[in-house]
């Protein structure tokens, strides 16, 4: 891959020029089909576009030293974390990549919550901190079965490269790691059953309490940026499949975006189907229930590669 | 520039963020401002959003006769809101301190301590009235962003906001004893 092809990557296709404005729709649509499933109009159709414009326009409180340095850093780092993600997923076939860029990803999509996490804490916000406290137990119970599912996609097949992992064809252990990623999705974008890092009627806005202004758009945009990056990754171990299985490749660029559509209505018809969880039934629910699946997919995953 | 200004005055309009603040009141105009967002109202569909913080907020809904121990609570509440900002004077009670008019717990009525921009009267009122008054509120963030006003407090109450009060001092007055 030559610098060339990797700037056009990061900034026009899939990266920010189709990533932003991809992370607005998202965001809308999954506002919009919450409101639907339970009989409202919804926001419309621009309104996470405005939400953004309009937090840019405003003032933010005066910060200063160390800290304050760090409260303006850290939306930034998760904003470009979260493109460099999104730049990162092979949409189109033949689209290039390099050994080893599954954890590349990975590494970036964990960026965002260690970000927040860190703002939080530096917030010195009393609401802030306790968001933070939740943010890191929960990212600790779900990261350990995300890890777990990826691992043992790439193992089976042999691969670290998301490209070469996506167009193998899948075995029954692919299909259980999407499975599992699936499982991981809500509580890595903190929606219901596991929005408890920002449960606005407990701890106000969790760790973005003290933020304000651009810093909050950024957040916003970063949080949209997730989600493109986590249904793109799901619908990029899945998209190939069912190319193939239509026996051809032009369309994947629109099956990709299709499935991600598919897997966003998919959590939003569970956010607004649930309950906000309590944090000892999060991690109880991670621990206890999906990391057998998650030992069981690896382990045998690695026996199947020592077998081979 | 130009452009962008405008740009900036539609995204004030269109996506009104509202912090809640309760100064003393009886609950029931709290639980209208909630009725609000439920499925039958659904301010969502004019960009509203309830948020947990004060920093996030561009609207300040206060309900409550703003009793003596709500008053710095306030004052420091609607400091927390960073401009553009606009505050609704939510039911009888911010208005005029309504019924309780005299009593010795309070320090009202609310425009004592802050610039009130929009009135809205009732006890309680009803959700669609709270909307209006969210929208009116948010057509004057709108407004404010073009006059690039620097300090808020300075500023004299609009037309509009004037004949709200005139509306929740009529509306009151049946009730007081």
């Amino acid at each position: 891959m030559t610098l060339l092809t990797a700037l056009a990557r990061l900034l026009i296709f899939p990266g920010l020029l189709f990533a932003v404005p991809a992370a607005w729709f998202f965001l809308w649509l999954e506002r919009k089909s919450v409101a639907l499933m339970q009989e409202r109009v919804g926001p419309p159709f621009m309104q996470p576009f405005f939400d953004f414009i309009k937090l840019l326009g405003k003032s933010t409180p005066p910060r200063s030293g160390i800290a304050g340095l760090l409260m303006r850093a850290w939306p930034l780092i998760a904003v470009s974390a979260a493109a460099g993600a999104v730049g990162l997923l092979p949409v189109l076939p033949s689209f290039g990549g390099f050994e080893g860029d599954l954890i590349l990803l990975l590494a970036l999509l964990e960026l965002p919550s260690v970000c927040i996490i860190a703002a939080g804490f530096s917030s010195r916000s009393i609401f802030g901190e306790i968001g933070s406290a939740r943010e890191a137990a929960l990212s600790v119970s779900y990261n350990i079965v995300f890890l777990l599912a990826i691992v043992s996609i790439a193992a089976s097949q042999h691969t670290f490269r998301l490209e070469a992992l996506a167009a193998l064809p899948a075995s029954p252990l692919h299909w259980l790691g999407v499975l599992a990623i699936l499982v991981c999705l809500p509580a890595k974008l903190h929606i219901n059953p596991f929005s408890l890092p920002n449960a606005e009627q407990e701890i106000y806005s969790g760790p973005l309490t003290e933020y304000a202004g651009p810093e909050l758009a950024m957040w916003e945009l970063s949080h949209g940026l997730e989600w493109v990056a986590c249904t793109g990754l799901v619908a990029t171990l899945i998209a190939p499949h069912i190319a193939l299985a239509w026996g051809t490749s032009l369309l994947a660029g629109c099956i990709f975006v299709v499935l991600s559509v598919a897997v966003v209505l998919l959590l939003s018809v569970l956010a607004a189907a649930t309950a906000r969880l309590a944090i000892d039934s999060s991690v109880r629910f991670y621990w206890q229930c999906t990391l057998i699946f998650a030992v069981l997919a690896i382990s045998s995953a690695l026996f199947m590669r020592f077998r081979s | 520039m130009n452009l962008w200004r405008r740009l900036l005055c539609t995204a004030r309009r269109r996506s009104p963020w509202l912090f809640h603040m309760n100064s003393g009141s009886c609950n029931g105009c709290d639980i209208e401002i909630v009725a609000a967002l439920s499925p039958r109202y659904d301010a969502e569909q004019l960009g509203v959003r309830l948020e947990g913080s004060p920093r996030h907020a561009d609207i300040l809904c206060v309900t409550g006769p703003v009793t003596r121990r709500a008053v710095r609570a306030v004052k420091t509440v609607y400091d927390q809101v960073l401009g553009p900002k606009a505050v609704v004077a939510i039911g009888s009670c911010p208005a005029t301190t309504n019924v309780f008019i005299d009593s010795r717990t309070l320090d009202g009525p609310l425009d004592k301590h802050l610039p009130v921009d929009v009135f809205v009267p009732g006890c309680p009122p009803r959700p669609d009235a709270i909307i209006q008054g969210v929208a009116k509120a948010a057509e004057i963030l709108a407004e404010r962003g073009l006059e690039r006003t620097a300090d808020p407090s300075t500023r004299l109450r609009s037309g509009l906001a004037q004949d709200d009060r005139d509306a929740a001092n009529e509306a009151s007055a049946g009730v007081q004893p």
